[in-house]
């Protein structure tokens, strides 16, 4: 480590990264194509381009997140193809992937965010807390300390997602497109603040991925890629000077190959014919949108005429969302009223949702159907007469160009593509009224143009009504109308033109930070952002001394981190320690082994009272009830098959006189072998009670000349005398509940932080993976023992089941149990990667084997096949028989200690496979 | 409703399951090898009962009688001392013990009645029941044989012909056969319906849905259609390939009328689904509350246990629960041959159950959604 210190004291001699023939694939799609790259060390440098054209995997593979599949990449001086080169140098490397927090865990608060990685990259207590405070007061985030991440607003989310970055003061700064979706302001603040860290570090090395391409304008050096490949690199001035254009945005273009750019013009837009419709299609009067005591939608007015494309200029979280989703009819709102075609919108009324087209943010179609069915389905579904459907497909086909894609999956095509998909979709109905929520976010300068083409001409073509949100400025410049929104309201609506004269700014972008920055002043200091942002400290830190191998402290800090989620979602331990009380009562009440009141009938054709004493002795046993006599076969047949009867008698005639003269007779005995364990029990009740009553027959007949060869059978049922079923379920329900519900915790842990992406976080910090694992697994292990405790107080003082043994021995074994189990979870958690799946995988491995295979019913010695295997090596098994001794046998651990051994041997090789199946990076 | 809405919105749904392999691999799982390995291991009633014999008498009746106990009712006998007795059943190595007195043969034939002591090992559960009743019977017929020989009064000769109908062997793999189908039904419908619902709040695409001319009805029976008959095509196969075929249990009523049945199951339960994850909203709650709900599900409604052997309370709880009409359709029809005549009440009853299902997550699905 000591050496990693030395060179982070010097500026980096040469490239802070190498890149040789890079490339990578996702199934058939070519995300990186023979990427060859320096990367310039100390700089400021920029990655530019569209969506979709391997920003993102670039720099997921330089921060070591992603397997590198071929080709050679070198960071920090090492070879990222090396694991120990990639475990020495993450420590020194900093990445914030894509999306708003998407790293951030969102019921954690500012500081506990910010702290957890602190406790990653193993600070201590002191130490820490000073970085903390230090970098919350440099980016403002200071008087937010104590609000959960997940209900900032983007820009906040995106300065802490910084200081999450910076809290181990890197030497490569990775930030994947950390300003997208937040507003023009906060994405000013941002850039002043990066260059203030970057004044007090000047060997810091940063590249940054963005969309903006005003942005770029300030970056030292540039990357620009397209289609999985480097177009050109040089610094903004370089680039403009090598193009000949004026903007980044043309000059972009201009570097795209012949083909790309081929139809490429830039859009104008008609005005709009003047006196032309006045007729409102959209109205919204004082829409106001509350979620428990926080506004989303705060007093919102506008009309909008038929044919004019209207414009919502807003960051992220502002509420533009919300109020669409009201125009839609998906929100009720709070107070006012929209009306769509003047009247109000009615979430019941079908015919209004044909007139209108909706393209909600992100992508929201069917990724499991192909590019032709989303349109299929959707033409159907908005009830077009079948025959005119395919006509209707190829329309679009043509329009949007979708030609070469109708048979793929949406997955598969790049964002611009797909967005154009999804507006093909809103509009395979040929809606009068089409709502798109931020349709060209990561769309490239060329798709988006190409874009508002189509809706030009939409809209005076064909006068359609577009109802649009943006928080590009360009693209609100083309909208006939704007609204300007932040923080549930709106600000101003008017033409671009006239909201950029109203402030005298220079352009939109201006304006609209000038209308923001009154906002904030109305509202007081307290608002959405500190405006005063100071660079941290820049006085070099100690850097932490770390264990490579296992770090006590990275483990915890996943421990503390999951035991904070857990506790922000009480209902999930609620449900963990309450349900499995319940389920306790149930089944230690339901599942007996006592069979009685069983029903049976006789056919007495002998109808004597030698007859009748032989079924009084069986109707009198508790065990039996008498039904009505049997009339005949048929009748015994017909009740039989109902299921009324579980025995039935044939007494013959003759059958006292046979009796008495010790002539052989039969008596018939037919029992319903459906439910063969009934059927074995009622075999056995009427054998004994046959021959007890042989028995006293032949004293009354013989006298004691019969005793001969009399003898008594002692039964003495052994740690549960009065044969309870109870007290030999509840020791075994306790082993059951502590496999299913700890094993449901943990299977979905791992899997949720894959689809929701904080497992980068594992890809790109120094915690290991059975750190990891560990860490996640240990509260719920506590959890499970608070369940153990409370079931066991229940069995006791509740079922008064007592623990005749050793409850030491008892506890012991079920925290080695309970660490299994949890295990188990966590094992299915780390091989599959979809949260429904998880839970069947979990359903099926727990259920089943806990039910049936593991000695509940019966004994595992008595079982076949493989059954039989999978008891054998099955945790619960000998848990089970632990507890059963330990419960009613009054066994100690000396008696016991046989039956840990496979619990030991259990755990390690559960966590070592789930340690070994999991991946450290991407594939 | 719109028919056609339905037909299109199910095929989605259809479309999307088939493309998620892991989820088709599971679902394969729980109608075949699955099945099979729980019906297959379950023991034939009584199967190598762990037995231990203290023999203090060692006359030629307890060597008799050591000598019945035999496979596959009984593993061999562990021939043990007094003191070896209670160590070895704490162990739990023997569920039984025998322990046949000093001098039995000779006070047996003097007419004394002694005694014999059998310890049974009660936390065995249903293998000491149904122990108890084989050794009972083995040991009386080989003392009644012996002493016959010597006895002065001839023995009454009146026989008991047993016959058990429907599963003459008392195979218990045959009921546990239809339980396990019963069960893997069960936890396939209530997941696909409910997590899929889930997902699709999770991934907004049933946002995407509210805006089109498509009703929450039309969605949910869309749901339930298509997520029944995927399972109810597992469930043929499972009955017809799985336990007729390879598990070779003779099935004998109408298999049509028992997918009439399960037709209806499957609408109560898929809405059960549904109604779980409007109840739990986020997947791992609804995890949880699965567990919380199956295991009652599997364990009680009479599959694993008789349900007459429960407790009223319990058994009257259960009839609100499908799988209990369910379990006693499926055990009438497939394995004692009844007709429409026999299981029309259990049919109500689920028809009942499932409306009210249906309904009941109907009108929490609408809120659900907003």
């Amino acid at each position: 480590m000591t050496e990693a210190v030395e060179m982070a004291d010097t500026v980096e001699p040469g490239p802070v990264a190498h890149v040789s023939a890079l490339g990578l694939r996702y199934g058939t799609t070519e995300a990186l194509n023979n990427v060859t790259l320096d990367i310039p060390a100390g700089r400021m440098v920029g990655l530019i381009g569209p969506d979709g054209v391997g920003k993102s995997s670039l720099l997921a593979i330089l921060a070591g997140a992603r397997i590198i599949q071929n080709g050679e990449v070198m960071v920090l001086g090492g070879d990222m193809r090396s694991r120990r080169h990639r475990t020495t140098i993450c420590p020194r490397i900093a990445y914030m992937p894509q999306g708003l927090g998407k790293n951030l865990y969102p019921t954690l608060s500012v500081f506990e965010n910010v702290d957890f990685f602190g406790r990653l990259f193993g600070h201590g207590k002191a130490e820490r807390e000073r970085r903390i405070t230090e970098l919350l007061e440099s980016t403002g985030m200071g008087p937010f300390a104590d609000r959960p991440a997940g209900k900032l607003s983007g820009g906040m989310k995106q300065k802490l997602g910084l200081c999450c970055a910076l809290i181990h003061d890197p030497d490569f700064l990775i930030l994947d497109e950390p300003t997208t979706g937040v507003d023009p302001l906060s994405r000013r603040q941002f850039w002043d603040l990066i260059d203030d860290i970057r004044k007090g570090r000047p060997q810091m090395s940063v590249i940054v991925a963005t969309a903006y391409m005003e942005e770029a304008a300030r970056f030292d050096w540039l990357v620009a890629m397209n289609a999985g490949e480097v177009l050109a690199t040089g610094t903004p001035a370089r680039l403009l000077e090598k193009t000949g254009t004026q903007t980044l945005d043309d000059a972009f273009i201009a570097l795209l190959p012949e083909e790309d750019r081929a139809g490429h013009r830039r859009v104008v837009i008609p005005p709009r014919e003047a006196g032309a419709n006045e007729e409102s299609a959209i109205e919204a009067e004082h829409l106001t949108m509350r979620f428990g005591d926080f506004t989303a939608v705060d007093d919102v007015s506008f009309r909008i005429p038929k044919g004019e494309i209207f414009g919502f200029l807003g960051s992220n979280g502002c509420g533009k969302t919300t109020t669409m989703k009201m125009l839609t009819g998906l929100l009720e709102p709070s107070e006012g009223v929209a009306n769509l075609f003047g009247h109000e919108v009615d979430p019941r009324n079908l015919d209004v949702r044909r007139r209108v087209g909706f393209m909600s943010q992100g992508f929201s179609l069917y990724t499991q159907l192909t590019v032709r069915q989303n349109l299929d389905l959707h033409a159907r579904l908005f009830g077009m007469e079948a025959e005119k459907i395919p006509t209707r497909i190829q329309e679009m086909e043509d329009y949007f160009h979708l030609d070469e894609v109708m048979d793929i999956l949406p997955d598969a095509l790049p964002l611009g593509m797909r967005q154009r998909l999804s507006l093909a979709v809103a509009m395979i109905h040929s809606p009068e009224i089409l709502i798109l929520d931020e349709p060209t976010s990561g769309v490239d300068p060329v798709a988006r143009d190409g874009f508002w083409q189509i809706l030009s001409d939409l809209s005076r073509n064909d006068g359609v009504t577009i109802f649009v949100s943006t928080h590009f400025m360009n693209e609100a410049e083309l909208c006939d109308r704007i609204s300007l929104m932040h923080a549930g309201k709106v600000m101003v609506s008017d033409t671009a033109q006239a909201i950029t004269e109203s402030k005298g700014a220079a352009n939109l972008e201006e304006a609209f930070i000038a209308y923001l920055a009154d906002a904030i002043e109305e509202n007081g200091a307290a608002a959405q952002d500190a405006p005063e942002m100071t660079a941290p400290d820049a006085t070099p830190h100690k850097p932490a001394r770390q264990n490579r191998f296992f770090g006590l402290g990275r483990m915890m800090s996943y421990t503390r981190l999951e035991a904070l989620q857990l506790r922000r979602d009480p209902i999930r331990a609620t449900l963990a320690l309450l349900g499995s009380v319940i389920l306790m009562f149930v089944i230690g009440y339901g599942i007996s082994m006592d069979v009685e009141d069983l029903s049976f009938a006789v056919l007495d054709r002998d109808q004597t009272t030698t007859s009748r004493d032989y079924i009084l002795d069986i109707s009198g046993s508790r065990y039996f009830t008498e039904q009505e006599p049997l009339t005949s076969y048929e009748n015994l047949d017909e009740r039989m098959r109902a299921g009324n009867l579980s025995l039935a008698l044939e007494i013959p005639p003759g059958f006292a006189r046979s009796v008495a003269r010790g002539r052989p007779v039969e008596v018939g005995a037919w029992i319903d072998g459906a439910n063969p364990n009934r059927a074995e029990t009622v075999r056995g009740y009427v054998q004994g009670m046959h021959a007890a009553w042989l028995t006293a027959k032949a004293r009354e007949i013989y006298g004691d000349a019969a005793t001969t060869g009399d003898f008594e059978l002692m039964t003495r049922y052994r740690y549960n005398p009065d044969v309870k079923s109870i007290m030999a379920i509840v020791p075994a329900v306790v082993p059951l509940l502590l496999l299913i519900i700890p094993a449901m915790l943990t299977a979905l842990s791992v899997v949720r932080e894959k689809e929701l992406g904080s497992i980068v976080n594992l890809y790109v910090t120094p915690v290991t993976r059975l750190e990891f694992l560990l860490g996640k697994q240990l509260p719920y292990v506590v959890l499970a023992m608070l369940n153990f405790v409370t079931l066991v107080a229940f069995a006791v003082f509740i079922f008064q089941v007592p623990v005749t043994g050793s409850l030491l021995t008892l506890s012991l074994a079920a925290l080695i149990y309970v660490m299994a189990t949890t295990a188990m979870g966590l094992l299915i958690s780390t091989m599959i990667s979809s949260q429904i799946a998880a839970i069947l995988a979990t359903a099926l491995i727990t259920l089943i084997p806990g039910a049936q295979y593991s000695g509940l019913i019966d004994p595992v010695s008595s079982l076949q096949g493989i059954g039989r295997l999978i008891g054998e090596i099955y945790p619960t098994t000998y848990f089970i028989l632990i507890s059963r001794g330990t419960f009613s046998k009054a066994l100690d651990f000396q008696n016991l200690s046989g039956q840990f051994v496979p619990l030991l041997i259990a755990v390690p090789v559960i966590l070592g496979l789930g340690t070994a199946l999991l991946k450290k990076q991407a594939k | 409703m719109n028919l056609q809405n339905i037909l299109q919105l199910g095929i989605k749904e259809l479309r999307s399951l088939l493309r998620d392999p892991v989820m088709v691999a599971l679902i394969v799982y729980a109608f075949s090898l699955s099945i099979y390995t729980a019906s297959s291991a379950m023991p034939e009633t009584l199967s190598k009962a762990t037995i231990a014999i203290v023999d203090e008498d060692r006359s030629p009746l307890s060597s008799r009688i050591v000598s019945a106990f035999t496979p596959p009712y009984f593993m061999p006998p562990d021939m043990i001392n007094t003191t070896q007795m209670d160590i070895l059943m704490d162990e739990g190595q023997n569920t039984f013990a025998l322990d046949i007195p000093p001098n039995f043969q000779r006070d047996l034939l003097a007419g004394e009645v002694p005694a014999i002591q059998l310890n049974i090992d009660a936390t065995r559960m249903s293998q000491a029941f149904t122990g108890n009743g084989y050794i009972q019977q083995i040991v009386t017929s080989e003392v009644s044989e012996f002493a016959n020989s010597y006895r002065a009064a001839p023995d009454l000769p009146v026989d008991l012909t047993l016959r058990a109908r429907y599963n003459p062997e008392m195979d218990g793999g045959w009921f546990g056969a239809i339980d396990n189908v019963i069960t893997s039904i069960t936890m396939l419908s209530i997941i696909l319906t409910g997590a899929a619902l889930i997902r699709e709040k999770e991934h907004g695409t049933v946002e995407h849905l509210l805006v089109m001319p498509v009703t929450t009805i039309e969605i949910m029976v869309s749901k339930i259609w298509a997520m029944g008959l995927v399972v109810l095509v597992a469930s043929v196969f499972a009955i017809v390939v799985v336990v007729q075929g390879v598990l070779d249990v003779p099935i004998q009523g109408s298999v049509l009328l028992f997918l009439l049945g399960t037709v209806l199951m499957l609408i109560a339960t898929n809405s059960l689904g549904i109604f779980l994850a409007t109840l739990g909203g986020t997947m791992p709650q609804f995890g949880l509350l699965l567990m919380l709900v199956l295991l009652p599900l599997q364990v009680l409604s009479g599959g694993l246990t008789p349900r007459e052997s429960m407790p009223d309370v319990i058994q009257n709880l259960m009839l609100l629960a499908p799988n209990t009409h369910f379990v006693i359709l499926s055990q009438a029809i497939l394995l004692r041959g009844a007709g429409l005549s026999v299981v029309w009440p259990q049919l109500l009853a689920l028809a009942a159950i499932g409306a009210v299902l249906f309904f009941l997550s109907l009108a929490r699905f609408r809120r659900f959604l907003r």
